[in-house]
Order: C-alpha cells, then sequence, then structure tokens
C-alpha cells in the first residue's frame, strides 16, 4: 500500500480507506456538520441519512467524473450543484415512498444534502480528476466515514437521552433518561466529546511514538 | 399556519434560532466566528442573502406549483442562491475590498450555507403567505447574525485564557456552542411558539 498522492497512481486499498478512517469526514475534516448533528437524535435516523449522503455522494462523482473532460472550468462548480441536486431530488423522493415516517422524521434535512460541503468537495477535490471507477471507490469510502460517524452520534445520543439502541431498550425500566442529549445542545456536546477522544488518542499515540 | 408575525420573528430569532436549535449553517458559524470583526459583516451578508433568496424561492414556488413542476423546486432553488450569492460578492468587491478579502473564501461558501437553503425549503414546507415568508428570512438572518456575534465574543474571550491544548481547537467550540445552546432553550415558550 503506497501512501503517496500520484495523479496518474491506480486504485490502491488507500483510495477507500481514506474516508473511512484516515480523513474521516465527520471527526477528522469536521464537515458537513448540519445533517450530522441535526439528524443524529437515534441510530435508525443517522444511519438512514448516512445511506441516502452514500448514494448521492457515489452517483454524483460518478457522473462528474464521467464527465470531467467536456465541462468548461469556469461553470464547474454551478454544474457539480445541478448534478447533486438532482440526485438529492430523487432520493427525496425514493425515501417518500419507501418510509413516510422515516420522512417526516429527517423532514427538510434530506432536501438539504444539496449543500453538505463533503458531496461538493469530493466532486471537485477528487472526482473533476480521476476516471470514473477510483472516483467512486473513494466516494463509497467517504460515504461510509460519513455513516460510521453519524452511527456513532446517533448511538451515543440515544443511548444517553433515552436509554435505548435502535430501538430497544438497555437499561431496564429505572433509567432516569438523560434529557439533554437529544435536544440540540446535547448534538453539541456528543460531537465535541467524540472530537475530545480522538486528540486523546492522538497524542497518547504520539507520545508512544515519541518514548520509543 | 396561523402564527402571527411577531410570533414567526421571535420564534426563528430566539427559540427556534437557526444555528443554536436547529443545526443550519454551522460551517460559516465554526468557521469565521473567531473574530468579532468578521463575524457582523459575515451576518450581515448571509441576512441579504436570506432575504433576497426568500423572495425568489416565494414567487418560484408559485411558479412552479401553477405547472405542476414541484421536482424542480430543488435544483431552482440552488440556482437562484448561487446567483445572489455571486451578486453580494461583486457588490462588496466594489464597495469594501478590505472586507472582501477578510471574508475570503468563506463569502463564495454562503451558497452552500445549508440555513439560506434553509430559509427557502422551511418556507415551503409551512406553507408561508409573502409577508410570512419575509419575516421569517429576516428572524432567521437575525438569530444567524446573532448567533455568530455571540460566539465571536465567546471565543476572543477565550484566547486569553489557559485552556489544555488537548480541547484546543475544535471540541472547545463545539462545546461553547453547547453551552450557547443550552442558554437559548431557556426562550422556550417565548412568543407563544410551539
Amino acid at each position: 500500500m503506497s501512501l503517496k498522492k500520484e495523479p496518474d497512481e491506480g486504485i490502491t486499498f488507500d483510495t477507500f480507506m481514506e474516508g473511512v478512517w484516515r480523513q474521516n469526514p465527520v471527526f477528522v475534516m469536521v464537515l458537513g456538520m448540519c445533517p450530522t448533528l441535526a439528524v443524529t437524535v437515534s441510530a435508525v435516523n443517522a444511519v438512514s441519512m448516512g445511506v441516502a449522503t452514500l448514494f448521492v455522494l457515489v452517483s454524483s462523482c460518478l457522473l462528474v467524473s464521467l464527465i470531467r473532460n467536456l465541462v468548461p472550468k469556469e461553470v464547474r462548480i454551478a454544474t457539480y450543484i445541478v448534478i447533486i441536486a438532482t440526485f438529492v431530488t430523487l432520493v427525496d423522493y425514493i425515501i417518500q415512498a419507501v418510509s413516510l415516517s422515516l420522512y417526516e422524521a429527517l423532514g427538510a434535512f434530506i432536501q438539504l444534502i444539496v449543500v453538505n460541503c463533503i458531496i461538493l468537495g469530493r466532486a471537485e477535490a477528487h472526482a473533476s480528476k480521476n476516471p470514473p471507477l477510483k472516483a467512486v471507490v473513494n466516494a463509497l469510502g467517504m460515504g461510509i466515514g460519513f455513516t460510521i460517524g453519524l452511527l456513532a452520534l446517533g448511538a451515543t445520543r440515544e443511548i444517553l437521552g433515552a436509554g435505548k439502541l435502535f430501538g430497544f431498550s438497555l437499561f431496564g425500566e429505572h433509567f432516569q433518561p438523560w434529557v439533554v442529549m437529544v435536544l440540540p445542545p446535547g448534538g453539541f456536546f456528543v460531537l465535541g466529546g467524540w472530537l475530545l477522544l480522538f486528540s486523546f488518542m492522538r497524542s497518547r499515540s504520539e507520545k508512544g511514538a515519541a518514548h520509543e | 399556519m396561523n402564527e402571527s408575525l411577531s410570533q414567526i420573528f421571535i420564534a426563528t430569532l430566539l427559540t427556534n434560532n437557526f444555528v443554536l436549535a436547529m443545526f443550519l449553517g454551522l460551517c460559516p458559524f465554526l468557521g469565521v466566528s473567531g473574530r468579532l470583526g468578521t463575524a457582523l459583516p459575515m451576518g450581515i451578508a448571509t441576512t441579504f442573502v436570506m432575504l433576497v433568496a426568500s423572495l425568489c424561492a416565494y414567487g418560484l414556488n408559485l411558479l412552479l406549483s401553477a405547472f405542476h413542476l414541484d421536482f424542480l423546486r430543488l435544483i431552482s432553488y440552488i440556482v437562484v442562491i448561487a446567483s445572489s450569492v455571486q451578486l453580494v460578492e461583486m457588490v462588496m468587491k466594489k464597495y469594501s475590498p478590505a472586507l472582501f478579502r477578510a471574508l475570503g473564501i468563506y463569502l463564495p461558501l454562503i451558497t452552500t450555507n445549508c440555513a439560506v437553503l434553509g430559509v427557502a425549503l422551511f418556507q415551503t414546507a409551512r406553507d408561508y403567505d409573502f409577508a410570512q415568508s419575509l419575516t421569517f428570512s429576516l428572524g432567521g438572518g437575525a438569530g444567524f447574525t446573532l448567533a455568530l456575534v455571540l460566539m465571536a465574543s465567546l471565543r476572543e474571550r477565550l484566547q486569553l485564557a489557559n485552556v489544555p491544548t488537548l480541547v484546543q481547537g475544535t471540541a472547545l467550540s463545539l462545546i461553547l456552542a453547547g453551552l450557547l445552546s443550552l442558554t437559548f432553550m431557556g426562550f422556550a415558550g417565548l412568543g407563544g411558539g410551539e
């Protein structure tokens, strides 16, 4: 596995893992925060949002990569946005058809996937410079990384705030839910907490490396 | 749908603040809130874009519903927002180049500010009429500016504080935002909202 980034390098394992771990959109880059915090009140919502974003990300990166040599440089951002908006409209209608209760829970945040910085960022930074297959693999990794991040937040907030996970009660009847965690402030606290944990782990491993 | 205008304004300004209660527009909220001097102009520019976007979205929605083109709504909204951001950018570049440079990349990024698209989408979802839409966008913009200015003031004070290196950066800003959001929950029930 080579870690060097060359434009003409083939598809490596790192193309995929970049988004899942090293450049995780939620925990490392802190991008796409609005849906991250708004819909993660329960694990189910978080996963649905993650999968919807994953779909839009992969399909728009594929299309952007296919037409990358046809689009004039000046209008590329506008083109990308229209492509993304098309796929989001698609997802919006699909979710509405599959599960109305989920649609109501996510509300306008499905349509707000359009303005998720991760998608435009990937389209501009990766898909517009790479062949379709590589772009799709990278987008898949990013999308999965985003879903994992959302799941981590959603699960934490659901466990603390409602004493449940995926709707199943965990602690029995006497559990006093920490309600603030499913309210807006909880979103900020939980993400802040996760970031703290990661920076703690990073400083530990750096210290460990310095001792050896 | 019978909310009065003052109710809508107070709700979007305080109880349902876009940033702190609905999580819209977090990227500029965390990105530009480092200094008070850039936070205020950023808030005003965003408010202006919101107002324009809200007006255009209202007209577009009428037009699209009349022709049964609902599926084009999202695409047309985003194009309108992108154009109005371009307008603000040109005006600002002409009249205040210093500010234009200070805001930097965050100015074109208003296009991908969830709060702006959020205004357009929520007013459509809630069937607001013209005056209500106008109030909603003004309240939303004022709320966004308020949150941004409060956050910038807090962070300016924090620069002098002795914070452990581990906590510095985004984690600190997030916990600060959480505390601010907790404070804003105290406004709940104000204006006879939900």
